[in-house]
């Protein structure tokens, strides 16, 4: 279990390891710190987005080794020792990556604040299941929810990376 | 939204969970993926100054056939695990896609069985089916461990069998020799909603004769529901049409459902009725568990 330490007001401040994009952060933490809070405010991550905070709509979205989850549903503490993945982490070498590029090109979003979460369940498909059906595409961004579009310019920006890829 | 603050505990086996939630008594919970607990926290549902992690430990986690056994489930198993298993598929198709009619992808990385068993909800999605295949639990506490069929957990919406230091270990689908089983749910979308009716089925066919059968109605009642009449009706008859139509209107007699925000009491009561035709229907017909 993660040390800790004491603060003035009795609360315990818990040291967690958490690898983000890429990069190794070590933080002291409380345990009721949201993975999206920790995002946003510990690291400075705005990319990830907050809405419903109740796990319905997705935009929270982050990958969690690998997996797509709500990171507003997910404890910090519980993330120890663990790899998580964001928005800001698509872009490699300062190159986008495909969904990205193709997101823009079929110009998907509307007003983007679902982007981030669409972004990435559409990355975690797609490094499952390099070649997936539009039913398919349709089931992994099911749990995104977009207020703006109908989800047709994302259906297709997402299996046009998959066939750009 | 901010959580209460509270402590966190990461045990590395389960007797060591149950001895912090036997030490911290009603202040502590435990918490597996975190999607009830996490999600009743913050609308002030539940306010623990202890939460007990046991989402990762790795004994809860396993998915594997042991002849003799049965498939033994890991209460630590999330319903993607559930639904992706290869073990399932081979075994119980049934249950895996049981799993994936589940929330959405995000949710069934995070939620496990054993945290959607006790939560005792009555709509969720897997007690039916796991019920419908005679499916046991293991009960493990400070005291010891026990065994009880999963039909006997619930005792009402919200509230188990288990004492306060139990956890659930495993789910065991025993080698009961069902022919096919099912689980239909009717929800108002297609991903993330929850069930206005769900209907598990599971038969035992000689030929085309009903040897056994098991309905099990969720959403219609306190607890999930076991169609007794139902089952009896069915023993021993020719399977056909007809036959599912009437155990179908058994069964909607059986129900006690109520009318809240996502649909009426008749209506629920009319949907058992066509869900147990059609569940029975793809359950003798469709040849896999
Ligand atoms: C957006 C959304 C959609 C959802 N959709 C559905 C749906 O379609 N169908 C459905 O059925 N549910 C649904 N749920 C509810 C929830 O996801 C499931 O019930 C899930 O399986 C809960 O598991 P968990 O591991 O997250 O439980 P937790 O929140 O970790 O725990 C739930 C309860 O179980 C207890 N607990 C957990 N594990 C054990 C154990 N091994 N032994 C004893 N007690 C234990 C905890 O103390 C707590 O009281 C949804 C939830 C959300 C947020
Ligand atoms: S903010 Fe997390 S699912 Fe909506
Ligand atoms: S583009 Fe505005 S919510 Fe999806």
């Amino acid at each position: 279990m993660a040390n800790f330490v004491v603060d003035t007001d009795g609360i315990k401040r818990y040291l967690v390891n958490i690898t983000v994009n890429g990069t190794k952060y070590t933080k002291m933490i409380k345990a009721n710190s949201l993975l999206v809070n920790f995002l946003r405010e510990d690291l400075d991550l705005t990319g990830t987005k907050r809405a419903c905070e109740q796990g319905d709509c997705g935009a929270c979205t982050v990958l969690l080794d690998g997996k797509p989850v709500n990171s507003c549903m997910v404890l910090t503490l519980s993330v120890d020792g663990r790899e998580v993945t964001t928005v800001e982490g698509l872009a490699a070498n300062a190159k986008l990556d495909i969904l990205q590029e193709k997101f823009m090109e079929h110009s998907a979003p509307q007003c983007g604040f679902c982007a981030p979460g669409i972004l990435m369940s559409a990355k975690a498909l797609l490094m499952k299941n390099p070649h997936p059906t539009e039913h398919e595409v349709r089931e992994a961004i099911a749990g995104n929810l977009c207020r703006c579009t109908g989800y047709v310019h994302y259906v297709e920006a997402i299996l046009d990376a998959a066939a750009s890829q | 939204m901010y959580l209460q603050d509270f402590e966190y505990f990461r045990p590395g086996s389960v007797e060591e969970a149950c001895q912090l939630l036997f030490t911290y008594g009603f202040k502590a919970k435990a918490i597996a993926g975190g999607t009830d607990v996490l999600i009743k926290m913050k609308k002030d549902l539940l306010a623990p100054e202890v939460l007990v992690a046991i989402g990762q430990l790795p004994q809860l986690k396993n998915i594997e056939y042991i002849p003799g056994r049965g498939v033994v489930i890991g209460a630590g198993a999330t319903h993607n695990d559930i639904q992706n298993s290869k073990v399932l598929h081979e075994k119980y198709l049934s249950v895996a896609e049981a799993a994936h009619q589940m929330a959405n992808n995000q949710v069934r990385n995070l939620g496990t069985v054993g945290g959607n068993i006790s939560n005792a909800v009555p709509s969720a999605d897997m007690p039916p089916i796991l019920i419908a295949l005679d499916t046991t639990v293991k009960i493990v506490g400070t005291k010891g461990e026990r065994t009880l069929l999963l039909e006997d957990v619930f005792t009402g919406p919200n509230q188990t069998v288990l004492e306060h230091d139990e956890l659930i270990t495993e789910f065991v689908i025993p080698d009961n020799g069902f022919t096919g089983s099912t689980y239909f749910k009717f929800g108002l979308r297609a991903s993330g909603a929850l069930a206005v009716v769900g209907v598990a089925a599971a038969v035992k066919m000689e030929g085309d004769v009903i040897k056994d059968a098991r309905i099990v109605l969720g959403a219609v009642s306190p607890v999930p529901l076991r169609a007794k009449k139902a089952e009896n009706f069915l023993k021993g008859k020719q399977a056909g049409g007809e036959l599912f139509t009437e155990a179908g209107i058994m069964a909607s007699h059986e129900c006690r459902p109520i009318s809240d925000i996502r649909a009426s009491a008749e209506y629920r009561k009319d949907m058992v009725r066509v869900f147990t035709m059609r569940a029975l229907d793809k359950a003798v017909n469709e040849g896999h568990v």
